[in-house]
């Protein structure tokens, strides 16, 4: 007998189910559960209050990434008072509970969503929770991977469950070969910008098409990370080579007999032919091009050649008052291009954008190049180990010849809960997720890029085409 | 958790699109380890500006929240939904919520409300202009109502509904099944589980 074809995300949702009572959400079970020193105080404390155990310690694991300063001298004593707690009480949770902590100064530290996927942590078919909307960025490797409240975090300590309602699914297709310049960032914000910024909410986006199997597994992640953007939860791409060589030998990956026998188990981890989804889109990948967010939503999107769009042009009144609203903000008018607007600060970093591949390709277009010099540009790696092979191959060396400040992992400037903020009025090209009014600062004005524009922004002082750059001494990278 | 049957109150109207939760609460209170006393940072950037909603007399003490579509978009934080209940919210109405803001409110007593764009607007466009404008509220009945005729019904999915109306600890709910629990992880370890785990130390 047949059954009925399935999703690459009903394969992992009806392997996970504990319970399906009648007439309530589904108990779903959790693979993984990541946990950061921001929203998780509540939770332990919660668990102390009820009297209650972390129920499977050993499918729990913490770091620290929001709150820790990104300089070497600031991370040995953080000045920030209420900063330093939050810390120190995470510590302190992790050893009351026996969770596994990946300190300050461990080799393993990084952006949660960093260090999941480069310790082997993060595997397909696995259902992950993080009480952080970038959870999505798991979902890069086949997992149903999505961030939650902290009132979850603590369910999911005291019971390794969630009770969840079914989401809907929503398959993109990206299809064709991505054009020079067009990185995974910018497959992101095209899509952004074609369904909107609630586009996706109540759905799981599979993303499928051949300039989705082209992209690595750091750019797999760029795009899946952007999903909560789109207002999905989780978004999801099948596991293939590319994804079993990435995990191949790290050190939460299966080993020997165990790897073998996971891989058989991974490949069957796609969506069926003929299965079907509430909701699809293809987009050819020629119509994409590099991308500048405008405005206070990271739907404002517009291609680098294109000009300040006029709020007229929105599609209701209340998208219009947003525009304006926005514009006012950002301190832009209708109508200039933007290759001509000026930036203040560059950032290179965050869950979105601070892996190796995102670090070489951004160096690409630094090297034999300096910052403007009315530019203050920064590289913050998204872990240890990224930052460590960053070191070997060079890259800190190109970066800090170019003006750039090289730091510690963290998420920084993304949100800018450390002391890495924009000041009142200033603009930052950034390869972040948000261009939320004052997410990188009170006042601060955030345009949303590629590593590759950011850099190339940095350079010049403006935005600018990447497709048009002049790479220098490109055979100094191996 | 507070249960949520009827409410009267006087209305804030937010006629904002894609409130996100960095506006409902500044990442640089997120560093606090309680889960109380975030109400008076709540729009926190916005409240800066004298004649933001908040800052009006006319919607002091006010309990009912009405804002534009995809309210509560970005951020997971929880600290949104517990900053806009410490400072008094109970309700907010609006065209579309983002999933996650969603399931923290629901967790907190707080009802969402999804309306049709059109009434939103009739909503907002009457408290913006009418003193004391107010609305009633009714998870019971699921309907909102004001005293100039305004009358609409919304739908929600009974189990939240029902979880609201009483109060109920979520946690307990899932304990509930316990032997499905115990059961479904000791095959699902076995079949699953097949790498390393971590061992519960810090590396310093």
């Amino acid at each position: 007998m047949s059954s009925k074809p399935k999703t690459l995300f009903e394969k992992v949702w009806e392997s996970h189910l504990v319970a399906e009572p009648a007439n309530e959400p589904s108990l779903l079970y959790i693979d993984l559960h990541l946990v950061h020193e921001v929203t998780s105080p509540q939770a332990f404390e919660g668990l102390r209050l009820a009297g209650r155990k972390l129920r499977r310690p050993d499918r729990t694991v913490a770091t620290v990434d929001h709150n820790v300063p990104t300089t070497l001298a600031g991370r040995v004593l953080i000045e920030d008072a209420i900063a330093a707690k939050q810390i120190d009480t995470l510590r302190k949770n992790c050893a009351d509970f026996g969770v596994t902590l990946y300190d300050v100064q461990s080799a393993e530290q990084g952006i949660v969503h960093v260090i999941g996927p480069e310790l082997g942590l993060t595997k397909p078919g696995m259902t992950i929770v993080c009480g952080d909307s970038h959870t999505s960025t798991q979902g890069a490797f086949g997992a149903l991977s999505f961030g939650i409240g902290t009132s979850e975090v603590e369910h999911v300590m005291a019971t390794q469950c969630l009770p969840q309602s079914k989401p809907k699914t929503f398959r993109i297709a990206v299809e064709g070969e991505l054009p020079d310049g067009v990185t995974a960032k910018d497959v992101a914000l095209g899509i952004i910008g074609r369904i909107g910024t609630d586009g996706a909410t109540g759905y799981v986006i599979e993303y499928a098409g051949s300039a989705i199997r082209s992209l690595s597994m750091e750019g797999r992640m760029t795009v899946c990370n952007m999903s909560i953007e789109a207002g999905a939860r989780a978004g999801m791409i099948a596991a293939d080579e590319t994804t079993f060589t990435y995990l191949k030998g790290r050190e939460f990956a299966p080993q020997g007999a165990d790897w073998d026998k996971a891989v058989s188990e991974w490949r069957k981890l796609t969506s069926d032919e003929g299965a079907t989804y509430d909701r699809e889109l293809m987009i050819p990948a020629i119509e994409l091009a590099p991308y500048v967010t405008w405005g206070t939503s990271p739907g404002m999107v517009i291609a680098v050649t294109d000009v300040v769009p006029d709020p007229a042009a929105a599609e209701t009144d209340a998208d219009r008052r947003g525009f304006e609203r926005a514009l006012e903000y950002m301190n832009l008018k209708a109508g200039v291009p933007i290759e001509e607007v000026t930036i203040d600060r560059v950032f290179i970093g965050s869950c979105t954008n601070s892996r190796i591949e995102d670090l070489r390709a951004a160096a690409k277009v630094v090297i034999g190049h300096h910052v403007h010099a009315k530019v203050n540009a920064m590289v913050v790696p998204g872990s240890q180990k990224v930052k460590a092979q960053a070191e070997q191959e060079g890259l800190d060396q190109i970066f800090r010849a170019a003006g750039f400040e090289w730091r510690e992992p963290g998420c920084s400037m993304c949100l800018g809960m450390n002391p890495d903020i924009l000041s009142p009025g200033e603009r930052c090209a950034s390869t972040s997720n948000r261009n939320f009014e004052g997410r990188q600062g009170a006042g601060g004005r955030t345009h949303l890029v590629s590593p590759m524009m950011a850099a190339a922004a940095a350079i010049t002082g403006h935005f600018t085409d990447v497709r048009t750059w002049e790479f220098r001494k490109e055979e100094v990278l191996a | 958790m507070q249960s949520f049957r009827r409410l009267t109150s006087v209305v804030t109207p937010l006629d904002r699109v894609n409130v996100d939760t960095d506006q409902i609460i500044p990442k640089q209170f997120l560093k606090r380890i309680e889960r109380t006393g975030y109400g008076e940072f709540l729009f926190f950037d916005w409240r800066k500006d004298k004649n933001f909603e908040l800052n009006h007399p006319h919607y002091k003490g006010s309990q009912i929240l009405v804002a534009a579509k995809n309210f509560g978009c970005g951020s997971s934080r929880e600290h949104a939904a517990w900053a806009l209940s410490d400072y008094g919210f109970r309700c907010v109405i609006a065209p579309s919520f983002a999933d996650i803001f969603y399931s923290n409110a629901g967790k907190n007593g707080i009802l969402l409300v999804t309306l049709p764009e059109e009434q939103v607007q009739t909503l907002l466009d009457r408290a913006a202009k009418t003193e004391g404008y107010k609305l009633t509220v009714s998870l019971e009945d699921q309907t909102v109502k004001d005293a100039l005729g305004f009358s609409a019904s919304f739908t929600m999915d009974p189990f939240r509904r029902y979880c609201l109306l009483e109060g109920l600890d979520d946690i307990g709910l899932s304990l509930r099944h316990a032997e499905a629990l115990d059961r479904f992880e000791q095959k699902h370890d076995a079949a699953f589980w097949v790498a390393p785990k971590p061992k519960g130390e810090a590396h310093a």
